[in-house]
């Protein structure tokens, strides 16, 4: 074991306060990037939520269909043609589509319809923390989230509103079935969506398609792609990819995030070199002694960049606390911060080398000293 | 017979440039051998420290060579200079230039540790040499814990700990009154003692040519005297009654 670790936390640690503005501008740095990323992750996570839990095998969605939210028309007798084909056990229609909701007070908001057969293994909701699925064939039931109590004015099971100019009345309740678009998913029965959608009684919006169990996906997608002109079939992976393509990239909302992480991780690289710079500054004479007594370059090197990982460490623990505050504080929320444990590794990385490309300045300060100065003071 | 530890051969050195140019050593010539005590004597801007810069492998002269225990720095590069000063060479500057942050042996340890010697080795060399300049009681104070006199003698301490050759000294003495002056000098004599090494302290300060085996006189970047005996027998006297 070395000296230099020693001295590189003395040195450190000798200045407190620069040492807090340090912490502070890393911790800075890293919860922004952690939350820029973390809103990313959960951006990403969410445009493809209703697709996630969709128990499909395939997808038959309208042509040019980019996301879940973007509904068009199917004709329903499609359905026989997809189920004549081989490896195809069943084939569930979904009738979704936008309307709006008018509360008791008249207050409105824009909702998305999401119809349903219970019966059969299509798209429900989940996470029922009240009522139940078998309710939602009542006409008018509808289930709706525990996130949107408020923008819905709607607390309680049996309370009811309009959607379009029909009476519905809340028959379940879910927890944690948000959208990341500002309007609240309403789940109902397929013909309860078609009236309040206006979609015609003949017209779908996706089928979901089971497979035969060992049927080969890749070979029922091709053959079912042949057969259906006017529509996509997708893998529920393709048809996420195609989601998250067009949120996240085609929106620019993924690239403003992105362009935030990266703002966030240069205004901290940016903190952390001038503070190791200062520092090194300060203690040039010390540097230079070591020089003059013989240190290599790279014991030099060893001591600030250990510096660097000292500050690196320290300041990704606290950004780390900020983070799982901010994560649980926005648990509830339309748009949580997510952080998995991969995004946890990388930020520690990101922290790690963020704060070793800062060290490369006061390197290049050290590597400029002239040992000589030891004699002029 | 002892050897000589470091050498200086036709050195010149220019410094400055454009009209500042001016030459700080004029084929200064000089050799110490080890088991002496030598004095590098002369006026403010006589070229004392540049000749001492030099011979410690902190500046390149202009011409001639310098040669530490006979290895020539001729066309060394900054990490082979380096190597020669932990493996042949001790440092003793005017302002101690310890570290604030580390405790008394931590300053003499950082000598070898710079070398790469284990520390549990560093450390044991570390006690023995702390003890040997009369601070084995106070190893685990830190600078700003200590006298003048005691700093420059855990600076003496770090000079001495690798066992170098050759001890360069740049007014050990300056920054102490007269009574740690004197110890520090009577510190660096006993140093000067092993015929393996020699020690060169650059002064202005005459009341320490006592201590002295050999007294260089440098002005105006030339050596003007030197001489093998100290020039004041009565000077001389006086210091070693007060030693004694």
């Amino acid at each position: 074991m070395s000296l230099a670790p020693k001295l590189a936390f003395r040195n450190l640690f000798q200045d407190r306060l620069r040492l807090i503005a340090t912490l502070v501008g890393i911790g800075f740095s890293i919860v922004l990037v952690t939350i820029q990323m973390g809103l990313y992750v959960s951006f990403q996570r969410m445009v493809t939520v209703m697709i996630d839990h969709a128990s499909a095998d395939l997808w038959i969605v309208p042509r040019g269909s980019q996301s879940f939210e973007d509904p068009s028309l199917l004709d329903e007798r499609e359905r026989f043609r997809a189920l004549s084909l081989n490896g195809v056990r069943g084939v569930v229609p979904l009738v979704v589509g936008f309307a709006r909701w008018r509360a008791p007070s008249g207050a409105t908001s824009p909702v998305f319809i999401v119809g349903s057969d219970r019966r059969e293994s299509g798209l429900h909701p989940w996470n029922l923390v009240e009522g139940d699925l078998v309710s939602l064939s009542i006409p008018g039931a509808v289930a709706i989230d525990q996130s949107y109590f408020k923008r819905l004015e709607t607390s309680r099971i049996g309370e009811g509103a309009e959607i379009n100019d029909q009476n519905v009345k809340v028959h379940a309740i879910t927890h944690g079935i948000r959208s990341f678009t500002t309007m609240p998913y309403v789940f109902t029965s397929p013909d309860q969506a078609h009236a309040l959608t206006g979609t015609p009684a003949n017209k779908v919006t996706y089928f979901v398609v089971h497979l035969i169990p060992g049927a080969n996906v890749t070979e029922v997608r091709d053959r079912l792609r042949n057969r259906f002109a006017d529509a996509d079939v997708l893998t529920p992976d393709e048809f996420g990819r195609r989601s998250k393509r067009f949120w996240v990239s085609g929106t620019g909302a993924g690239a403003a995030l992105l362009m935030g992480s990266l703002l966030a991780l240069i205004v901290g690289t940016v903190i952390v070199a001038q503070t190791l710079y200062s520092s090194t500054k300060d203690h040039l004479h010390e540097f230079a002694t070591l020089r003059a007594i013989g240190s290599s370059g790279v014991y030099i090197h060893k001591v600030i960049i250990i510096q660097a990982l000292l500050s690196a460490a320290i300041g990704f623990c606290i950004a780390a606390g900020i983070g799982w505050a901010v994560v649980e504080a926005t648990a509830e929320t339309a748009l949580p911060v997510v952080i998995t444990p991969a995004m946890t590794l990388g930020l520690l990385l990101l922290t790690i080398l963020m704060c070793v490309v800062s060290a490369v300045l006061a390197i290049m300060k050290v590597m400029r000293i002239d040992p000589v100065m030891v004699f002029t003071r | 017979m002892t050897k000589t530890v470091i050498e200086a051969i036709d050195i010149e050195k220019f410094l400055g440039v454009g009209a500042a140019r001016f030459q700080a050593l004029k084929r200064v010539n000089l050799a110490i051998a080890g088991g002496e005590l030598t004095l590098l004597m002369g006026p403010s801007g006589s070229g004392k420290t540049t000749l001492l810069s030099i011979l410690g492998c902190m500046l390149t002269p202009s011409s001639g060579t310098v040669r530490i225990h006979g290895h020539s720095t001729a066309g060394a590069k900054p990490e082979q200079l380096a190597k020669l000063r932990r493996d042949h060479i001790g440092f003793v500057f005017q302002s101690y230039h310890l570290f604030p942050t580390l405790t008394a042996i931590d300053n003499v340890v950082i000598a070898l540790d710079v070398r790469g010697e284990s520390l549990e080795q560093a450390r044991q060399k570390a006690v023995k040499v702390l003890a040997m300049v009369g601070l084995a009681h106070k190893m685990e104070s830190y600078p700003r814990e200590l006298s003048s006199g005691q700093q420059q003698r855990i600076a003496i301490a770090r000079a001495i700990v690798g066992n170098p050759s050759v001890i360069l000294a740049d007014e050990p003495t300056a920054a102490l009154d007269v009574e740690n002056g004197r110890a520090i000098m009577s510190v660096l004599a006993r140093i000067a003692k092993d015929p393996a090494r020699g020690v060169l302290v650059v002064t202005h300060d005459p009341r320490i040519q006592a201590f002295a085996d050999r007294v260089i006189r440098i002005e105006d970047g030339r050596i003007v005297g030197d001489g093998g005996e100290v020039e004041s027998e009565e000077v001389a006297q006086h210091f070693r009654e007060l030693l004694s």
